[in-house]
């Protein structure tokens, strides 16, 4: 507005769509924690005929989803857990070593010009939709990594968790763990590289100049200064690989067990992949319990989540 | 200093210094920890390259086999088993293309506008309270939440705000929004943060409203920044496919409108093709009757899908590096 009558208006009207404006950005800053609340709630009620239901019908519904083999939520909900956190846990166990050494490798090795290069082929590993991991992990990696399996049962089948014979095709636990391994590692790498980038200059060059060489500077300065990091980067890729679904679907061969056999087939199932193979021919009540395992599953992300992200806060400041 | 004073070095001890020396086998050991160490780490990105490789490569020459423009440019109506379509071609995509674009719009419409206000409420409104704290606390662990949580969330949001059973295009954007929100948020933060304080403080002292600063300096300065963010985002759901499943649905014919009725989108589409795995020909249906014929579209849809997330992450990208802002750093 460029009349000076009009400077008095608008003015004015500046203060309110000032107010509107600052209305409008606490609206959106508060809608995320209704958001996350409301997650709970609309998955808490619908999951309610679970609780308040009709215990005799819930019991029916499980024992059909089952096959009878449990008989109530928690019997049901207890071996999706385990094999929720056991493909988890493996896979970031399979991460987290190959993560740091690469993360260490762009911060600390590479030249400058082939370390940018080498973050944008790891993000790219990121960018890659799940389902064509599982894709890639049912029809590619399930044949080809059979006689690795077959050599891990054979020669190290005295460790309980190896114990053979190992399942052909290897649709297991093992497998599972492999593909899921390489989607949560671009995270641990991209949040270690991070980490490792901030370690003070002073004490890398301290260390060098006592005489260290390139590995005993990382394990004296970068190391010990990036751990937390590290923990924080790893429990967000557990978070990232508890709630994965496609990889863990198109690849296990699915059971209810308490087994930590890695090798054998149809010994577990995780809460995210059961939930997107029963959903099709669930009925009412059906969906409530798949949607009572999700409600447990959201919980143990956020928990997992949140205790990164405090670790995280901690460290930075 | 007189130079009858002793020298304090004088009543030191003699040391034998040669006692510290490493001997040659210590030296020789330390160094071959040194080379093994950069050998397992440079070994590390290696093994993390063969399954990049592998998988792009089966992608491509899978997919590769299919993907034609009769493929893209019909739907799977009338496909029956592995018989060829009267157009000559063996169905396509189309109708999941379609699905795809409009989900993924849906969940931009709704994610950007409130996660940009929301990084305005955290960068420009929070003077560092308690409330923004916990919001940035929740936006990172939303971050977090499970893509099938999402679609749960959805599902049950509809089921009763909308009647049970309910299932169409735009519960599916609800979905993908919930995940794209945080990603948003984190990124245009961060845009927000790097813009010069001295353009506000500029801006507040030719007597402009807080509102204007925000909308005509700081947000214009911060957009390039905030676009790669937003396509970075949109790359990220528009592959998800677990909530997709249980809210959009899967059908054969193009559905063109988000708000009723099942869509089929390019990851679920590709998945339901695999899962598929094979159809059977009949003795007389001759050699044009291909049995793999979903598998084959399962690859040629997953090309497809991984072309459109390679190109939205490159452009991203470019974005941001062509028409990043010039900070004094």
């Amino acid at each position: 507005m460029s009349s000076a009558s009009n400077s008095a208006t608008t003015a004015a009207g500046g203060k309110t769509a000032d107010k509107v404006f600052k209305g409008v950005a606490y609206a959106c800053g508060i809608l995320i924690l209704v958001t996350l609340a409301a997650v709970a709630l609309f998955l808490l009620f619908r999951a309610w005929p679970l609780i308040g239901g009709d215990q005799a019908q819930n019991v029916a519904a499980i024992e059909s989803f089952t096959g009878n083999k449990a008989h109530n939520f928690w019997q049901f909900v207890g071996p999706l857990m385990f094999g929720t956190v056991l493909v988890a846990a493996s896979a970031l166990i399979v991460s987290f070593f190959i993560s740091v050494g690469i993360a260490l490798f762009i911060s600390h090795y590479a030249p400058k010009r082939l370390a940018t290069a080498l973050s944008y082929v790891i993000d790219l590993l990121a960018a890659i939709p799940s389902v064509i991991y599982g894709l890639w992990g049912g029809i590619v990696l399930v044949p080809a990594v059979y006689p690795f399996w077959n050599w891990v049962a054979t020669y190290f089948g005295w460790i309980p968790i190896f114990a053979g014979p190992a399942a052909n095709p290897p649709r297991t636990v093992a497998t599972v763990a492999l593909v899921l391994a390489v989607m949560i590692l671009p995270i641990i790498t991209s949040l270690s590289r991070d980490i490792f980038l901030q370690t003070p200059r002073l004490q890398e060059e301290a260390a060098l100049a006592l005489g260290a060489t390139r590995w005993e500077m990382i394990k004296l300065a970068v190391l010990p200064f990036g751990r937390s990091g590290m923990v924080s980067a790893s429990m967000l890729g557990l978070g990232r690989a508890l709630g994965e679904t496609m990889a863990v679907l198109m690849i296990l061969s699915p059971g209810l067990t308490y087994s930590a056999h890695l090798l054998q087939a149809s010994k577990n199932q995780t809460i995210a992949a059961n939930i997107a193979s029963q959903y099709p021919e669930a009925n009412a009540l059906g969906v409530s319990i798949l949607i009572g395992t999700g409600l447990v599953l959201f919980l143990i992300t956020f928990l997992v989540n949140f205790i990164a992200r405090k670790i995280v806060e901690k460290a930075s400041v | 200093m007189s130079t009858v004073e002793q020298s304090p070095m004088d009543k030191a001890p003699v040391i034998d210094f040669d006692k510290f020396k490493p001997s040659r086998s210590h030296t020789a050991a330390r160094k071959r920890k040194d080379f093994a160490m950069g050998l397992l780490i440079g070994l590390a990105f290696i093994v993390a390259l063969i399954p990049l490789i592998s998988l792009l490569w089966t992608t491509i020459s899978n997919g590769m086999k299919r993907l034609n423009l009769n493929f893209l440019s019909y739907n799977m109506s009338g496909v029956i088993g592995g018989k060829p379509t009267p157009s000559g071609g063996y169905g396509g995509i189309l109708h999941a293309i379609i699905g795809t674009l409009e989900i993924t719009l849906g969940a931009m419409v709704i994610s950007v506008p409130i996660g940009l206000m929301c990084a305005v409420y955290l960068v420009e409104y929070s003077n560092r309270s308690g409330l923004a704290k916990s919001v940035s606390l929740l936006v990172d662990v939303m971050s977090g939440i499970p893509s099938i949580v999402a679609g749960l969330f959805a599902f049950s949001m509809f089921t009763i705000i909308a009647g049970p059973g309910t299932i169409n295009g735009f519960e599916g954007s609800v979905a993908l929004s919930l995940l794209m929100i945080p990603t948003v948020v984190k990124s245009s933060e961060e845009m927000l943060k790097v813009v010069p304080n001295d353009l506000r403080e500029a801006s507040y002292a030719l007597g402009v409203t807080k509102q204007r600063t925000i909308t005509k300096i700081v947000l214009r300065t911060a957009l390039p920044g905030i676009v790669s963010g937003v396509i970075l985002a949109i790359a990220r759901v528009i592959g998800e496919t677990a909530p997709l499943l249980m809210t959009a649905g899967y059908i054969a014919t193009t559905n063109m409108n988000l708000f009723s009725g099942q869509m089929t989108t390019l990851p679920v589409y590709a998945y339901q093709q695999y899962s598929t795995l094979s159809v059977t020909c009949p003795a007389s249906a001759g050699p044009s009757c291909v049995t793999s014929i979903p598998m084959e579209r399962a690859w040629a849809a997953a090309l497809m899908l991984i072309l459109i997330v390679l190109l939205l992450n490159l452009i991203g990208r470019i974005v941001a590096k062509v028409f990043a802002v010039k900070t004094e750093r």
